[in-house]
């Protein structure tokens, strides 16, 4: 374990735990203008979580322990999550404790937790949030993995760090597979972020709501977490994305220049991914929940044809 | 560089097969034909340039005037005077749809890979390709119940097995592709005549109503 | 050379001035006046073939040889003869049918260029042109089936382009297949999908890629064979379409379709070394001769009877050609084609006289008796009885399966059996009983009828050496 390694996991744990809000609250931010809307600013989601902070929790009397412990699970998850993506810099120490398919199930299992933690109450809401939530996340997952399958093919590894730094440091080349797997890997994301066009993240409507709906119950500090780990999840599907799809930049092992260069060109692509992301979200309207087997249907089609082109075309 | 171009378009004929596949409204599915004709006349532009072989710009010019232009021109003007520009067809079961698409790629793929082994040209992996939009073209005539939409998925075919004949041998000869593209043009009139005749004596297009001769 | 051009000149003009006056008066006797100068030109090139032996000309493009001058010769008689009978048929229909002058004008044109694309198919040497020409063969028939635009009709054309449109699309796939593998060997260029050239490289030629075009190509070009299970377009629109265009459906496209069939098998026969094209035709025959036998029995209209028949017999001469019984192959493919225009030419009289299609509803027509005794010959020919030409000819085959394919002969002769008990019980039932008919505007043309059973019953009897000749030469040339 290098001194380089280390400093980059901890740089980079400690940089998604701060840009993921402020990722969230740029997205929200772009949308508003994009809307016309005025918009509640960049900093709206660290209020919100110092808001949420201050207040007393009230919990359920029909809670059972899991309930308290979802939130904290669910965090831990997440921040698991966004330490082995690469974001920063291609040597992490934790790398090796997590491989892509790994990560797959991360998110699985802290999609299961909150789940659990919906249906513990006992309220209609949560119920049905959990049955829709498990519906996306059973048809989003193959979809994910298919996407990380083609990426492993290209660089024969289902390591993180292994598969980014191959796509980094080759010289440019056109993937037809990759391109199919960025269309189904940008469609997975927005499923399983609770976006547009399958949730809709705005809104407290009960025949549409997805993640609103498990959260009903939660209050204060179990709120904060949660809504964190959110802000995390979307934080790290995005770096995914940008590992995957647009590598350059990133830094090498023991690269301390690259590294000085590495935050500022992340911070350019979140930029931009966010501004792209807000830009799907107002052209896309949201479709019924009976349509999002479809849409998910497509991405795992997507996913798998990326994955056939490639083994066809070799590229 | 020029194999990285002709694979990033084959990809894109393929998903333009899915995406006919899966697409409810007949204009789009005409818009969605002719990407597919701007696609193949830039793919074979690609391999014209590459292998220098001249024959294959006059085919390009010949797909763009048939399969861009008066193809797409006739389609919509058919559309519009039969009124049936903003139809919406009732697909049942898109992603059951899809995943028999998937069985015909993998399907295709593998008949195709004995071939691909063989071939010489630069184009090699297409071959697998253009055999799956032939027969996810075919498909589509299968799961279409409306007169144009069924046409469309016949021209589409044809789409593929041009895209099958430029990638597997740099082209048929030029008096083969004249007479295939008289073939399908007229074709295409004789339908459309068809379409007016159809619907004046069933009032509609959809064939679901031109059951009535039964299997016997 | 001149022949060539003549015998594709003469339909190719014809049916272009026909386009312009074809609901003149004397429009049917133009028609058929063309047909017999296509006739006279493909005799001519006949002898000469038989006095000099095969043919290429104008830049390798055209192609004769005994195999393909037979078939010239018997499409240009048979389209000739249906011309006779569809001159008063014809006119019979523009009274009973109300056909507007435009449709006559439809029909007599479209029916000359379906004659020349089918002699396009017969004579060119290029497997690319050979399928533009099948492909504009269906689009001319699509034309002639859906002439009188009613509902059937109309759906039965529509079945017919999807499904052979579709059937021909994979032959195109075959072709491109094929130009593939021959490029290798002949390399690119115009030469290597000329089938004269493919001929003689094909011991050379990639069998992989031979394997999977021929079955791109029977898939494809079966389809206008009728082929079963790719068959079901053709009771439809040999029902729905003109009876003269029933006639030449069955007799000739099929039989060029056939033909199409074959000389792909000669090739990747030759590069595969083995039996698969062989097998495959087998298979595919026998699914055909069997389905379609048990299929008559349920017939209720006249004009698909015959259909399902025709289905019959060519599975029959797909086996025939997969077997090796080329020779009686090629005989069943000249006694087919007479017997069953013949049949066609004596319902659409039937049909006619009696106002209906339905089987139950025809009866009695001996009161005509060229229309009664014609139905009753021509069906005792089809169903192999003795001494008709058909029965020599599958007598040929079965004894042929009795020898290289014996599991095959019990199927066959169930097959016929069957087919024998269905035919015979509805023609008869046809011919005899009691019904008024109407008299008909324009009397019936007999001579067509009478000339093509009279042949038929002369090669039962006695096939003269020079054809026997010709036969076995076309015989040894598909190998």
């Amino acid at each position: 374990m290098s001194a380089f390694g280390l400093f980059t996991q901890i740089l980079q744990l400690l940089l998604s735990l701060l840009l993921a809000p402020f990722f969230l609250g740029w997205l929200n931010q772009c949308r508003a203008w994009l809307q016309n809307r005025q918009g509640a600013g960049i900093e709206q989601p660290y209020r919100k979580l110092g808001k949420l902070f201050h207040k007393d929790a009230v919990i359920a009397e029909s809670a059972s322990p899991l309930f308290r412990m979802v939130p904290y699970v669910l965090f831990g998850a997440m921040c698991l999550a966004a330490s082995i993506v690469p974001s920063l810099a291609t040597d992490l120490s934790f790398s090796k404790a997590a491989d892509a398919i790994a990560l797959a199930g991360i998110f699985a299992l802290a999609r299961i937790a909150i789940s659990l933690a919906a249906m513990d109450i006992g309220t209609a809401f949560g119920g049905m949030g959990a049955r829709r939530e498990m519906l996306v996340g059973f048809l989003a997952e193959p979809a994910l993995l298919m996407v990380l399958f083609t990426a492993s093919l290209i660089s024969r590894s289902t390591s993180l760090t292994v598969i980014v730094e191959t796509l980094a440091h080759r010289h440019f080349e056109i993937y037809p597979s990759m391109a199919f797997a960025g269309i189904a890997f940008l469609m997975v994301l927005l499923a399983e972020n609770a976006r547009l066009p399958v949730d809709n993240p705005a809104s407290h409507l009960e025949l549409t709501m997805i993640h609103e709906a498990m959260i009903l119950e939660y209050s204060a500090r179990h709120l904060a977490l949660i809504e964190w780990a959110s802000s995390i999840k979307l934080f790290a599907y995005v770096t995914i994305g940008i590992a995957l799809f647009v590598p350059w930049g990133i830094a090498q092992a023991a690269d301390w220049l690259g590294m000085a260069f590495a935050l500022p060109i992340l911070i350019a692509k979140l930029l931009v991914a966010g501004a792209g992301l807000a830009l799907i979200e107002t052209l896309v309207a949201k479709q019924r929940i009976f349509r999002a087997p479809e849409f998910m249907g497509t991405a795992f089609l997507f996913g798998v044809l990326g994955m056939l082109v490639h083994f066809l075309l070799g590229a | 560089m020029a194999g990285q171009y002709i694979n990033l378009l084959a990809s894109i004929l393929l998903l333009l097969a899915f995406a006919m596949l899966s697409q409810r409204r007949i204009k789009s599915l005409i818009n969605l034909f002719m990407i597919q004709g701007m696609t193949l006349v830039a793919n074979t532009v690609v391999i014209a340039s590459t292998t220098g072989q001249t024959h294959l710009y006059y085919s390009a010019l010949l797909t763009l005037t048939l399969k861009v232009v008066i193809l797409p021109w006739i389609l919509y003007r058919m559309i519009r005077q039969l009124n049936v520009e903003w139809d919406v067809e009732t697909l049942i079961n898109i992603p059951s749809t899809m995943l028999v698409g998937i069985a015909i790629v993998i399907i295709s793929f593998n008949l195709a890979l004995p071939i691909s082994h063989l071939a010489g040209t630069i184009t090699r992996g297409t071959i697998g390709i253009a055999m799956a939009c032939v027969l996810l073209s075919l498909l589509m005539m299968i799961t279409r119940s409306k007169a144009i939409s069924q046409v469309i998925g016949f021209l589409s075919m044809e789409n593929g097995l041009f895209f099958a004949a430029t990638s597997t041998t740099y082209g048929m000869p030029m008096v083969v592709e004249l007479g295939v593209a008289l073939d399908v043009l007229v074709g295409v009139l004789i339908l459309g005549v068809f379409f007016f005749q159809i619907r004046e004596k069933f009032e509609s297009l959809d064939l679901k109503h031109l059951e009535k001769t039964e299997e016997e | 050379m001149m022949e060539i051009l003549a015998v594709l000149g003469f339909p190719l003009l014809g049916g272009a001035l026909l386009a312009i006056w074809g609901e003149r008066r004397w429009a049917p006797e133009f028609n058929s006046a063309t047909s017999l100068c296509t006739f006279l030109a493909a005799s001519l090139l006949a002898f000469r073939i038989l006095v000099s032996g095969p043919l290429i000309v104008l830049n390798e493009q055209f192609f004769v040889d005994s195999f393909n001058v037979f078939l010239v010769v018997l499409t240009a008689f048979v389209s000739f003869t249906t011309t006779l009978f569809s001159r008063p048929y014809m006119r019979n229909e523009q009274i009973l049918s109300s056909l507007s002058s435009q449709q006559l004008r439809l029909y007599h044109s479209m029916y000359q260029i379906f004659c020349f694309t089918m002699l396009l198919a017969l004579l060119t040497n290029n497997l690319g042109i050979l399928w533009v020409a099948m492909e504009g063969a269906t689009l001319a028939t699509v034309l002639l089936v859906s002439l009188y635009r009613s509902r059937e009709s109309l759906e039965a054309a529509w079945k017919y382009f999807i499904l052979c449109g579709v059937g021909i699309a994979q032959a195109l796939f075959g072709t491109i297949l094929i130009y593939f593998a021959a490029e290798k060997v002949l390399g690119a260029g115009g030469t290597a999908l000329l089938w004269t050239h493919l001929d003689a490289a094909k011991g050379s030629l990639e069998p992989t890629v031979l394997s999977i075009a021929f079955v791109f190509l029977l898939v494809g070009y079966g389809t206008k064979v009728g082929l079963v299970p790719l068959h079901s377009w053709l009771p439809d629109a040999h029902a729905e379409g003109p009876t003269p265009v029933s006639a030449v459906l069955s007799g000739l496209l099929l039989n060029v379709a056939l033909y199409a069939v074959v000389r792909c098998k000669i090739l990747v026969g030759g590069a595969l070394q083995n039996r698969f094209a062989d097998d495959l035709m087998i298979g595919f025959g026998l699914l055909s001769v069997l389905t379609a036998a048990f299929l008559l029995w349920k017939q209720k209209d006249i004009k698909r009877l015959f259909g399902y028949s025709s289905i019959e017999h060519m599975g029959l001469m797909t086996f025939a050609f997969g077997i090796g019984a080329n020779f009686a192959g090629l005989l069943h493919m000249t006694v087919h084609s007479l017997t069953k225009s013949a049949i066609f030419f004596a319902v659409g009289h039937a049909v006619q006289h009696s106002g209906t299609k339905s089987i139950d509803a025809i009866r009695g027509l001996i009161q005509s008796p060229a229309v009664g005794w014609g139905l009753m010959l021509g069906g005792l020919a089809i169903l192999g009885m003795p001494p008709f030409g058909v029965f020599t000819s599958e007598f040929l085959i079965l004894t042929h399966a009795m020898q290289s394919h014996p599991w095959a002969t019990p199927v066959l002769l169930v097959a016929l059996g069957v087919a024998f008990a269905s035919i015979f019980g509805k023609v008869q039932a046809m011919v005899w009983g009691e019904m008024e008919g109407k008299t008909l505007p324009h009397a019936p043309a007999f001579l067509p009828i009478l000339l093509h059973l009279g042949i038929v019953l002369i090669l039962g009897l006695y096939i003269p050496p020079h054809l026997a000749r010709w036969y076995h030469e076309a015989a040894r040339l598909i190998g």
